[in-house]
């Protein structure tokens, strides 16, 4: 190995629980939370930042973890595809990704569904242009993005909806 | 909020008249089948805990980076990996000649090695490998690698390749640098064509594009004490991968373990045997620990196996009345440097095209050559996409000739259903009018073709595509899929598949299946799957074969496993077994207290007759042309599908926007309609891609010239057209509950669409892919 400089502490606050790694500081964000903190939900899909899969949220915002390094995100609240759902019960746009069918291979899709999360937040009922902007940095080769954007929209809706014991789904569930 | 089974109670309760007294088992509407269920790992994948092959890391891996060669066409006179071992890290490194064996997906044509022993033939093959203990040390190994080499002519242009005697890219080749050649005539074309009352001539290119599905090509291989070799991969076809493992490195095939993990799209990106596979296998047994090996994007785009560049002379010869009379092609496909799926692709290329229009005759000559370029192979719609462009342009053309309106032609030329086309093969159900007939309603053709504004055109195509090969890669007589379903008396119903999910929805189709036959809740179904020691075999997910295959095996475990429940409960009940019914956890008879649980039922079954388990196979059909080369392209069943796109052109910039696709397919029947939806919406909007701008460019020396998601563009949600599906439903004799294939002949008919739109638009023929705005200007240009 080429003389690599020493690790460096970098503290990280990821899906609410606090990390202290040593990493070099070359280390990405995404090779941190896959590698050290074995948080494989975020995907590497060209390690450059054109497609979007490495998608996480840093103090609410999407980021491309990919071109982020991991002593950049000192301090900062980053939330991954794991730290989604909340309580045992998944996220709306979870649930609605699942129902809509916008989830077949999936690998794109934990990226997209942190930059949906991320557009309700700000813009709790987004229209389908909104929509498509939101998601324009990640990139899904399998649905042709239809499902997506009507998973979106039911999200938004479901949202909207009080809380309730019974969610109103129209499909089976399985446990993983 | 749990239901009377215990589960979440988002499963409505069969309606009453679904099951009134009387009515037959085969009567009754289905229950799991045509619902919009969840698939049985949605919520696996939206939670990010499904592991695809990169999550898996194992104690003491190591990493492997493979050299690629940086010329197109060279000898390896030498290799030397003194100064790659010297490096820190550097555990172990390969070269071809350590894994000699030729592979190759189609047993004829096996003409790779897993690194290059002799010479590279394309710019990114794979010529050695290092195992580091992290991957940047491999990185930087690489470069500590010398080799010298002779270089040697590179044959980039396909039409100089055909030419070209004195250069042989494969030594073994028969004839100069071709792959293979198919010349093939059903009925007088000449005289067909000579008494045409309207023949339209047109060349045509299809430039070649990649799949660029998002995760890229990953393997892992732990090589254990016990000399058991396993191999986790991202491919689309275990039970392959299996069999070259171990003949290529000399392994009993009962000491190799492949497992498919979550799989992050594929599209025949992922269905040949690559080099990583059999290198970090090779690099395990060489140092005893697991081994990863993670291409990079770049690497994707060198591996390829992408849809082959064509050149396409078509003739179409149409009566007075409009009917196909003749169809004349001739084909140079660009096939890169290996022979990959390429015997059948320029069977394909010709074969797959008789319907779903009757030919009067038809004649095709295909010719698969080798370049110095990455090897092309199976792309979503192998083979047929390219000729289809071209054919369903030509018709076009032709039809206009005699003033005949685009749709009306295609209709006239219906081959109907139960009939053989004109090269042999048995065409089943069929749509494709009622498809014709929904696309034209919705679109508003009849009241707006010919009255939209300059600028703005409709267009139509249609096509056909197999539902699997009937036949298996490597003759044999076993059956092409199995399963295997155990009942357990907690009423948990586990099914073991061999079927590759590469996001389709193949691990969910089992379990809709079965608990349509056993009655019981798809909730309680769990599958098993793409394990070569756990799953009977399946061949894997190409050629559109999924759920027809493996869904005809599940129907067949499922029944007899239906029988033994039956016969338990109907005897308990003192009724006939064929009075018992069962339907979504509930199993029920004729009276109105004869209801019990599905669990119930299994016990009572188990007491009887004791463990519950039974498998199901899909066996191969004998079908087909009695001819040479008539049994490719055979299949069980074929799909049909119909588009009509809209499109707007600006004349001043040739820019052009599809301002929506309606897309109207023949799935047979739709298991899930959301699944089905989702490959007609895929496969339109890949195709659409196609169209707009996606191509392998290669510079004159044969490099990539964008290797990478930034310069080889693929759509955004902010690019992608309005697309609206249509599923028509034709039950085909012989597929699962009527299902035949939608992942694949949906993509077919949006290219040639959008060239008749832009014709209708502005009254220019674009002929050559991709349709970049300025190719269309220049011809706009060339018009005035």
């Amino acid at each position: 190995m080429r003389e690599r400089p020493a690790k460096v502490v970098v503290r990280l606050e990821v899906n609410g629980d606090r990390h202290q790694l040593a990493v070099e500081p070359r280390t990405t964000l995404l090779e941190a939370l896959r590698y050290e903190l074995g948080l494989t939900g975020s995907k590497q899909g060209c390690d450059k930042g054109d497609c979007g899969a490495c998608t996480v949220l840093v103090d609410g915002r999407p980021v491309l973890s990919c071109l982020t390094l991991a002593i950049e995100a000192e301090g900062r609240r980053i939330t991954t595809i794991e730290g989604l759902a909340k309580g045992g019960k998944v996220h709306p746009v979870q649930d609605a990704f699942d129902l809509s069918g916008a989830l077949q291979c999936g690998f794109c899709q934990p990226g997209m569904m942190l930059s949906a999360a991320a557009l309700l937040e700000r813009t709790p009922k987004p229209t389908r242009r909104e929509i498509k902007e939101a998601l324009s940095g990640n990139l899904c080769r399998c649905t042709g993005y239809k499902q997506i954007i009507d998973a979106v929209e039911l999200a938004s809706a479901q949202r909207a909806l009080p809380e309730r014991d019974e969610r109103p789904t129209t499909g089976a569930s399985r446990e993983g | 909020m749990k239901g009377e089974n215990g589960h979440p109670a988002d499963v409505p309760a069969a309606q009453d008249q679904d099951r009134s007294a009387g009515d037959s088992r085969v009567e009754s509407s289905p229950a799991v089948i045509g619902r919009r269920l969840r698939k049985v790992d949605g919520l696996q994948k939206a939670t990010g805990q499904a592991r695809y092959t990169d999550d898996l890391r194992l104690p003491r891996m190591l990493h492997c980076k493979i050299l690629r060669s940086l010329h197109a066409h060279a000898r390896i006179k030498r290799i030397d990996f003194t100064r790659c071992l010297a490096h820190p890290g550097v555990l172990e490194v390969l070269q071809g000649s350590e894994m000699p064996a030729r592979y190759g997906i189609i047993p004829w044509t096996q003409d790779e090695q897993a690194l290059a022993a002799d010479k590279a033939r394309f710019i990114g093959d794979e010529i050695a490998a290092v195992a580091a203990v992290d991957e940047l040390a491999a990185e930087e190994a690489l470069e500590l690698i010398d080799v010298d080499w002779e270089l040697l002519p590179a044959l980039i242009d396909p039409e100089q390749a055909l030419r070209e005697q004195a250069v042989k890219i494969h030594d073994g080749s028969k004839q100069g640098n071709i792959s293979k050649r198919v010349q093939l005539e059903f009925g007088p074309v000449d005289e067909a064509i000579a008494r045409s009352a309207a023949v339209a001539e047109e060349s045509f290119h299809y430039a070649g594009s990649t799949h660029a599905a998002i995760e890229p090509h990953c393997a892992l291989a732990h090589y254990d004490a016990g000399g058991n070799l396993t191999v986790w991969s991202s491919t689309q076809i275990p039970h392959y991968v299996h069999r070259e493992l171990s003949r290529v490195l000399g392994l009993d095939p009962t000491r190799v373990r492949v497992i498919q993990p979550f799989l992050g799209g594929a599209f025949g990106g992922k269905s040949d045997p690559f080099a990583l596979e059999l290198v970090v296998a090779k690099l395990s047994i060489k140092t005893g620990r697991p081994v990863k090996c993670l291409y990079t994007r770049e690497e994707v785009f060198w591996s390829h196996r992408g849809r082959h560049p064509m050149q396409m002379h078509f003739k179409v010869g149409l009566s007075k009345g409009g009917k196909i009379e003749a169809v004349d092609s001739k084909i140079l496909i660009d096939g890169g440097a290996y022979s990959s799926y390429g015997l059948v692709t320029a069977y394909y290329a010709g074969q797959l095209l008789t319907g779903p229009y009757h030919f009067g005759s038809y004649r095709f000559d295909s010719t698969r050559v080798f370049t110095n370029k990455p090897p092309c192979g199976p792309k979503r719609g192998h083979g047929s996409v390219q000729p289809r462009f071209a054919f369903e342009v030509a018709l076009d053309m032709a039809a206009e000739k005699l003033g005949l309106d685009p749709i009306e032609v295609r209709r006239r030329n219906f081959i109907g259903e139960q009939v053989k086309t004109i090269n042999g093969q048995t065409i089943t159900s069929n749509g494709f009018l009622h498809c014709l007939e929904v696309v034209e309603k919705a679109s508003g053709w009849k009241e707006r073709k010919g009255k939209l504004p300059v600028g703005q055109g409709l267009g139509v195509a249609g096509s056909m595509y197999i539902t699997g090969t009937a036949y298996p890669i490597y003759p044999n007589e076993m059956p092409q899929s199995g399963i295997q379903v155990k009942l357990d008396r907690s009423g948990k119903v586990t099914i073991y598949s061999g079927a590759s999910d590469i996001g389709q929805g193949t691990n969910s189709v089992p379990a809709y299946l079965l608990a349509e036959e056993l009655g019981c809740d798809p909730r309680d179904c769990v599958v098993v799957v793409s394990d070569t020691d756990l799953t009977p075999v399946d061949l894997g997910a190409y050629s559109s074969r999924g759920t027809f295959m493996v869904g005809t095996a599940c129907v067949e475990a499922g029944r007899k496993l239906w029988a033994l429940l039956a016969q338990a409960v109907g005897e308990k009940w003192g009724i006939a077994p064929d009075a018992v019914d069962g339907r979504l956890g509930t199993v029920f008879g004729p009276a109105a207290d004869q209801r019990m649980s599905f669990r119930e039922a299994v016990q009572l079954a188990e007491a009887k007759f004791g463990t519950l388990c039974a498998a199901g196979s899909y066996r191969t059909q004998k079908l087909g042309g009695d001819y040479r080369g008539g049994t490719i392209g055979a299949s069980p069943a074929y799909s049909f599908t119909a588009h009509v796109v809209e499109v707007e052109v600006d004349r001043e910039t040739g820019i052009w926007r599809v301002e929506r696709v309606w897309a109207a397919h023949d799935c047979g029947r739709a298991l899930n309609p959301t699944l089905v939806e989702g490959q007609i919406e895929g496969s339109v909007y890949m195709g659409w891609a196609e169209a707009a701008m996606e191509e392998m460019a290669y510079l004159p020396s044969g490099l990539h010239r964008g290797p990478s998601l930034l310069d080889y563009r693929i759509p955004t949600s902010l690019d992608t057209p309005e697309i609206e599906s249509f599923i028509v439903e034709s039950v085909d004799p012989n597929g699962p509950h009527g299902a035949k294939e939608a992942g694949e002949g949906p993509l077919h008919p949006v290219i040639p669409a959008i060239a008749n739109a832009i014709y209708d638009a502005v009254g220019v023929r674009l002929t050559e892919l991709p349709f970049h705005p300025g190719r269309l200007l220049r011809l706009l240009r060339a018009k005035h």
